[in-house]
C-alpha cells in the first residue's frame, strides 16, 4: 500500500525569533473564505460609521484682518503662503503651516475688489475702490525701504475684478468693460465689451489661456477670445452670476456661481443647456473654486455654508458651517487638493480639509492599505440603504436647515402648479421645458 | 519688471492642441522576434497555461442569470466588471502554486482493498509525527463521550455522560481543563475560540472557560440535546428537548431569537457551513432546514421512510447526507433540486455522519466506522466501497473530522479514539483564517477582526450571496409590503371632502356644487383614459391588417403595378 499523511514541519509556520516577523501562510480558495459579501457588508458599514467619526474638517482660523474678508489669491509656487484683500484696503500674506499673518500691507482706500498672482509667484496685482491697479513684489521689503508698490496705474472707473494671464505677462481688468493690459504699458491694449452693465468678473481659462470668461450685471456670461480681440459668446440666465471659474483638467467646462441659490456648470462649446445644474444652497452663491484634479469643486455662499460639490453630480457631497463664520465671501481650493480656505464677513479666514475624515501627515504603508480598503469598500456599497443613510447624514444649523424644509415646500407647490397647467391645456399648446434649460434665458454668438 | 522666459531656437514648437490626438496600437513582442543573443529561442512561448477548473473555481459571477433591462453605462459597468474578474481569476489561479503543502493519499496494491487496511499498519507505514496523532483514550468510568474540535483544529474538547468535561491541545497532549461537572452531559462545543466551551448539561446550558471555570449558566435555554456553533455569526444555536431552537449570540450575551420547531422532541442537528443555515432531523422522516430571522422553516425536505438519525453537510454547501431508520444513507443535492443522488442501505443505521473538508463522507453505525470517497476534492463521495472502515470497542457517540489535519476523532462508550484518516484534510491553510500555528497575539487580533466582521443574524438565509444580487422586486409587491407595513393605503383616493370656507360659501349649495365639480372631474378623466385606450387598440388592428394587405400581394405574382401600392 502506498500511504501518505499530511504532515507539517512546525518550522516552517512558526517564527524562529521573536525578532522576526509571524510567518502568514495565504490560500485565496472561495471554500475556506464563506460569507464574502455578507462579511464586506458588515465592514463597508464600520468603515462609513467610522468616517463619520473621524470627519473633523476644521483646523485653523486666520485672525488679523480688521474688516471683512473680500478676496483670496493662492501663491502659485508655494503651497503655504495665501494672499487676502479686506474691506479697508488691506492685503495680508499669510503663511498657513505657522498660521501667521507674515505681512501686511494698506493697499487701497477702500475696498480691495480684486488680487491675483502673477504665474511666476514674484508679485501680485490688486484693484481697489480707489480706482487702481497696484502691482506689489511678493517678498516684503528690505531693511529701510518703505512699502511702495511696483507699478501703479490709474483708471477712470473703479475697476471690480483682476485676473493674470496663465503664461504671459499679460492681466485682464473688469468693470465697466473688460481690458486686457500688458504689465508695462500703462493703457490696456485692448477693451472688449458686449452689453451696458457692469461687469463683476473676470476669469481666463488655465488651459486654453487665451480664453477669458466674464460675469456682468445684466445676468449673463460672456467669453472673449483675447487673440481676436473680440467677445465670443454670451449667455443669458435667469439671475445675476457672482462668478465663474474654469475646469483646470477639462479646457471647455466652467463653473458659473448664481444668485438663484444655485450653480451651472456649463460646457463652453454649447452654452443652450447647462452640463449640470448644482442645487443645494439656501441663500446666493458667491465664490466658487475648482479642486486642481478638476473633479470637484467648492462653493461658497451667502448663507453661512460652503458646500463641496462632485462635478457630474447636482447634490453637494460635504457642508462646512460654524456657528462664528458669517457670511462666506469667497473660497479657494490649496493646489495640494487638501485644504479648502474661505475668507468670510467676520473677518476671518478659516482652514478647512478637503476630505473631512482624512488622516494628515505622513502614513504607514498599513494604514495606506487599510485606507484604501476602505474607500473601495464605501464605493462598492454606497447604494445600500443603511450605508447610504448614514454616509449622507449631516448635522446643519438650524437656519439652513428650516430654509431647506420652505423651498423644499415652495420648490413643490410650483412643480404641481407646473403639472397642472400642463394636464389642463390642449396637448402641444404648453412646452415641456426640462429642469436644466429653465434657467437659460437666451444664448447670443 | 521679469518677463515670462522666451521659446528658444531648439526648443520644438508647440503643437496645435486642438488637433486629435492619434495613438498609434501598441507592438506586441512578436514571439518569433525574441531571441537571445545566442539564438535560442523559449520553447514555451506565451504565457503560462493555467488549469481551466481552478480558473473556475475563482469565478464569482453567475453569467447564466439574465439582469432587468438597464441603462448602457450600466452595461458597461458590468461589461467592465466581467473582464476584470476574468482578469483577476486566472492571476489567483496562478497563486495556487505558491501553496506549499500536498493533501494525503492512500492507494492499495494491485487488488488490495483500502478498507481492509488496518489503522495499526498504517500507523508503521506513517512517519512518526503522523504516527503520533493516533491515539485511544480509554475512559470506560464516565460514559459514553461527545467529541468537538475547536476551529482552528488544534484542541480537541470531549463531555462524557456522566459528567467528564475536559479540554486539551491534543497535538502536543498538554491538557488544558478536567473537571466533572456532577451532571449528565448531552453535548460540548468549542465557541469561537479554544478559551470557551459550551456544555449542555442534564437541565440548562453552561459556558466554561478553557481552565473549567464555570462562567455563565443560561437557564432559557434548558434540557438542551444538540449544540452548534456558527463561528461568523457568533451564534450559537441549541435544539432542545422541548422542541425549540434557540440562537444565543455569545458575543453580546442575548438571544436572538427562539424558533418552535412544531415537531417534538429535537435529536438531530447540523449546520450548513456554507451558509449557516440549520439543518433539524425529525421523526416523520423529514429534513427541515432554519435561519433565524424566519419564523417558519425555509425548506422541508422528505428523506426517509422512518425517522432521522443523522445529518451532515459538506463544507460546500452542496451534497447532504441523510440516515435514516430505514437503514438508508442518502446523499442530497442542496444547491438547486433537493433530490436524492446516492443511496445506499446499510446492515444497520448510521447513528452519526459528518463530512471532512475534502468531501470524504464517515458514518458511526454502532462500534463501525466506515469513510466513503471520492474522486478529487469537493466531489461526491461514492458509497460503492468504503475507503477506510475501523472497529471500536464500543458503540460511537460522536465524530468529527479536525479540520486541517488528516485524523477523525471518534468518541465511543470506551472513550475517545483519534484515527488517521489519509486524504481528508485541506493542506493549505490561510493564516488569516484559521491558523493552527498562531500565537497568542494573533488569536488576540484575529478576535476582535472577527467580532469586528460578525455578520448580523438576519443576512442569514439560502444563498449567502444574495445581499450581492439586483433586487428585483415587483412595483405590486412593494405596494403591499407597504400597505402592511403602514396599516393603511396610503395612495388610496379618499372620498373628495370640500373645505368649510367662510363669507357664505360653506353653505350646502355650495358644498354640493364643489363636490359635483371633482365628481365631473373624475368622470372625464375616466372617459378619456378609456377613449386613449379604444384607440390604442384600434390602431394596432389597423397595423396588423395593414401588415397582412401587404403580405399578401407579394404572395400572388408580382405585376408591373406593385410598386404603386403603399
Amino acid at each position: 500500500m502506498k500511504v501518505k499523511m499530511l504532515s507539517r514541519n512546525p518550522d516552517t509556520y512558526v517564527r524562529e525569533t521573536k525578532l522576526d516577523l509571524q510567518k502568514v501562510p495565504r490560500n485565496y480558495d472561495p471554500t475556506l473564505h464563506p460569507f464574502e459579501v455578507p462579511r464586506e457588508y458588515v465592514r463597508a458599514l464600520n468603515a462609513t460609521k467610522l468616517e463619520r467619526v473621524f470627519a473633523k474638517p476644521f483646523l485653523a482660523s486666520l485672525d488679523g484682518h480688521r474688516d471683512g474678508v473680500n478676496c483670496l489669491a493662492k501663491h502659485p509656487k508655494s503651497l503655504a503662503t495665501v494672499l487676502s484683500g479686506a474691506c479697508d484696503g488691506e492685503v495680508k500674506i499669510w503663511n498657513l503651516s505657522q498660521r501667521k499673518c507674515i505681512r501686511t500691507i494698506q493697499a487701497h482706500e477702500g475696498f480691495v475688489r480684486g488680487i491675483c498672482t502673477r504665474f511666476c509667484g514674484t508679485s501680485f496685482f490688486t484693484v481697489g475702490d480707489d480706482k487702481t491697479v497696484k502691482q506689489w513684489k511678493m517678498d516684503g521689503p528690505g531693511y529701510g525701504e518703505e512699502e511702495e508698490p511696483l507699478h501703479t496705474i490709474l483708471g477712470k472707473t473703479v475697476y471690480t475684478g483682476i485676473d493674470h494671464h496663465w503664461k504671459e505677462p499679460l492681466f485682464a481688468t473688469c468693470g465697466q468693460q473688460v481690458d486686457i493690459w500688458d504689465e508695462q504699458k500703462t493703457n490696456p491694449i485692448c477693451s472688449m465689451t458686449w452689453g451696458f452693465d457692469s461687469i463683476s468678473s473676470v476669469k481666463f481659462n488655465p488651459i486654453e489661456t487665451f480664453l477669458l470668461g466674464s460675469c456682468a450685471s445684466d445676468r449673463n456670461i460672456v467669453l472673449y477670445d483675447m487673440r481676436q480681440a473680440t467677445p465670443l459668446k454670451k449667455v443669458i440666465l435667469d439671475m445675476r452670476t457672482n462668478t465663474i471659474c474654469w475646469n483646470p483638467m477639462e479646457a471647455f467646462i466652467f463653473t458659473a456661481a448664481n444668485e438663484d441659490y444655485n450653480l451651472y456648470t456649463f460646457d463652453m462649446r454649447a452654452l443652450d443647456t447647462p452640463v449640470m445644474v448644482h442645487m443645494d444652497h439656501v441663500s446666493a452663491v458667491l465664490d466658487v473654486d475648482y479642486s486642481p484634479t478638476g473633479k470637484e469643486f467648492v462653493s461658497a455662499s451667502f448663507d453661512k455654508s460652503i458646500r463641496i460639490f462632485p462635478v457630474a453630480r447636482s447634490q453637494s457631497r460635504e457642508v462646512y458651517h460654524t456657528k462664528r463664520m458669517q457670511h462666506v465671501i469667497c473660497v479657494k481650493w490649496t493646489s495640494d487638493n487638501k485644504y479648502i480656505m474661505c475668507g468670510s464677513d467676520e473677518m476671518n479666514i478659516r482652514l478647512w480639509k478637503a476630505n473631512a475624515s482624512e488622516k494628515l501627515g505622513v502614513l504607514t504603508s498599513r494604514e495606506k492599505a487599510a485606507k484604501d480598503y476602505n474607500q473601495k469598500l464605501k464605493e462598492k456599497f454606497q447604494h445600500y440603504p443603511h450605508i447610504k443613510r448614514i454616509s449622507r447624514h449631516r448635522h446643519l444649523p438650524k437656519s439652513i436647515y428650516s430654509q431647506i424644509q420652505e423651498q423644499r415646500i415652495m420648490k413643490e407647490a410650483r412643480r404641481r402648479k407646473e403639472v397642472n397647467r400642463l394636464k389642463h391645456s390642449k396637448p402641444g399648446s404648453v412646452s415641456i421645458v426640462s429642469k436644466k434649460k429653465k434657467h437659460i434665458v437666451a444664448v447670443v454668438k | 519688471m521679469e518677463t515670462a522666459p522666451k521659446l528658444g531656437r531648439d526648443v520644438p514648437p508647440k503643437k496645435d492642441k486642438l488637433q486629435a490626438k492619434r495613438k498609434k496600437p501598441r507592438e506586441r513582442k512578436n514571439p518569433e522576434s525574441q531571441r537571445s543573443l545566442s539564438g535560442a529561442q523559449d520553447p514555451f512561448p506565451g504565457p503560462a497555461p493555467v488549469p481551466v477548473d481552478v480558473v473556475q473555481k475563482f469565478c464569482r459571477i453567475d453569467k447564466s442569470k439574465k439582469l432587468p433591462r438597464c441603462r448602457s453605462k450600466t452595461r458597461n459597468r458590468l461589461k467592465v466588471a466581467e473582464t476584470e474578474e476574468e482578469e483577476t481569476s486566472v492571476t489567483a489561479a496562478r497563486s495556487e502554486l505558491l501553496l506549499a503543502e500536498e493533501p494525503g493519499f492512500l492507494e492499495g496494491e494491485d487488488g488490495e482493498d483500502t478498507a481492509k487496511i488496518l489503522q495499526a499498519d498504517i500507523v508503521e507505514a506513517v512517519d512518526i509525527a503522523s504516527a503520533a496523532k493516533h491515539f485511544d483514550l480509554n475512559l470506560r468510568q464516565f460514559g459514553p463521550y461527545r467529541v468537538n474540535y475547536s476551529r482552528t483544529g488544534r484542541h480537541l474538547a470531549f463531555g462524557g455522560r456522566r459528567g467528564h468535561v475536559a479540554a486539551l491541545d491534543w497535538v502536543t497532549k498538554k491538557l488544558m481543563c478536567e473537571i466533572n461537572v456532577m451532571e449528565a452531559v448531552r453535548d460540548i462545543r468549542f465557541l469561537h475560540s479554544e478559551a470557551l466551551l459550551a456544555v449542555a448539561q442534564n437541565r440548562w446550558l453552561y459556558i466554561y472557560d478553557n481552565q473549567g471555570i464555570e462562567l455563565h449558566c443560561i437557564r432559557r435555554c434548558d434540557r438542551v440535546t444538540r449544540l452548534e456553533f456558527l463561528p461568523f455569526h457568533f451564534l450559537l444555536a441549541t435544539a432542545s428537548e422541548t422542541g425549540f431552537l434557540t440562537y444565543l449570540d455569545v458575543s453580546v450575551g442575548k438571544i436572538v431569537a427562539a424558533l418552535n420547531a412544531r415537531a417534538g422532541r429535537l435529536d438531530v442537528m447540523t449546520q450548513n457551513p456554507y451558509n449557516a443555515v440549520i439543518h433539524l432531523g425529525h421523526s416523520n422522516g423529514t429534513v427541515s432546514l432554519w435561519s433565524p430571522a424566519v419564523k417558519e422553516p425555509l425548506v422541508k425536505i422528505l428523506c426517509h421512510r422512518g425517522g432521522v438519525r443523522a445529518v451532515a453537510v459538506d463544507s460546500t454547501g452542496t451534497y447532504m447526507a441523510t440516515s435514516g431508520l430505514d437503514h438508508q444513507l442518502k446523499i442530497f443535492d442542496l444547491r438547486g433540486t433537493y433530490q436524492p443522488l446516492r443511496a445506499r442501505t446499510l446492515p444497520q443505521g448510521a447513528g452519526h455522519l459528518a463530512f471532512s473538508q475534502r468531501g470524504l463522507l464517515a458514518a458511526g453505525m454502532g462500534d463501525v466506522v466506515n469513510i466513503w470517497a471520492g474522486h478529487g476534492k469537493a466531489s461526491l463521495p461514492s458509497l460503492e466501497q468504503p475507503y477506510l472502515t475501523h472497529r471500536l470497542s464500543g458503540p460511537v457517540h460522536g465524530l468529527q473530522f479536525c479540520p486541517f489535519e488528516d485524523v477523525l476523532g471518534l468518541g465511543h462508550s470506551g472513550g475517545i479514539t483519534s484515527m488517521l484518516v489519509p486524504g481528508s484534510a485541506e493542506p493549505n491553510f490561510d493564516g488569516l483564517e484559521s491558523n493552527p500555528y498562531r500565537s497568542r497575539k494573533q488569536r488576540q487580533e484575529w478576535e476582535v477582526k472577527a467580532l469586528l466582521e460578525k455578520v448580523p443574524a438576519e443576512l442569514i438565509c439560502l444563498d449567502p450571496r444574495a445581499l450581492a444580487e439586483v433586487d428585483v422586486i415587483s412595483l405590486e409587491q412593494k405596494k403591499k409590503e407597504r400597505i402592511e407595513r403602514l396599516g393603511y393605503d396610503p395612495e388610496a383616493k379618499t372620498p373628495f371632502q370640500p373645505k368649510p370656507k367662510q363669507k357664505g360659501r360653506s353653505s350646502t349649495a355650495s358644498l354640493v356644487k364643489r363636490k359635483r365639480k371633482v365628481m365631473d372631474k373624475e368622470h372625464r378623466d375616466k372617459v378619456r383614459q378609456s377613449l386613449e385606450q379604444q384607440q390604442q387598440q384600434q390602431e394596432q388592428q389597423q397595423q396588423q391588417q395593414h401588415k397582412q394587405e401587404k403580405a399578401k400581394p407579394m404572395r400572388a405574382r408580382p405585376s408591373a403595378l406593385d410598386r404603386f401600392v403603399r
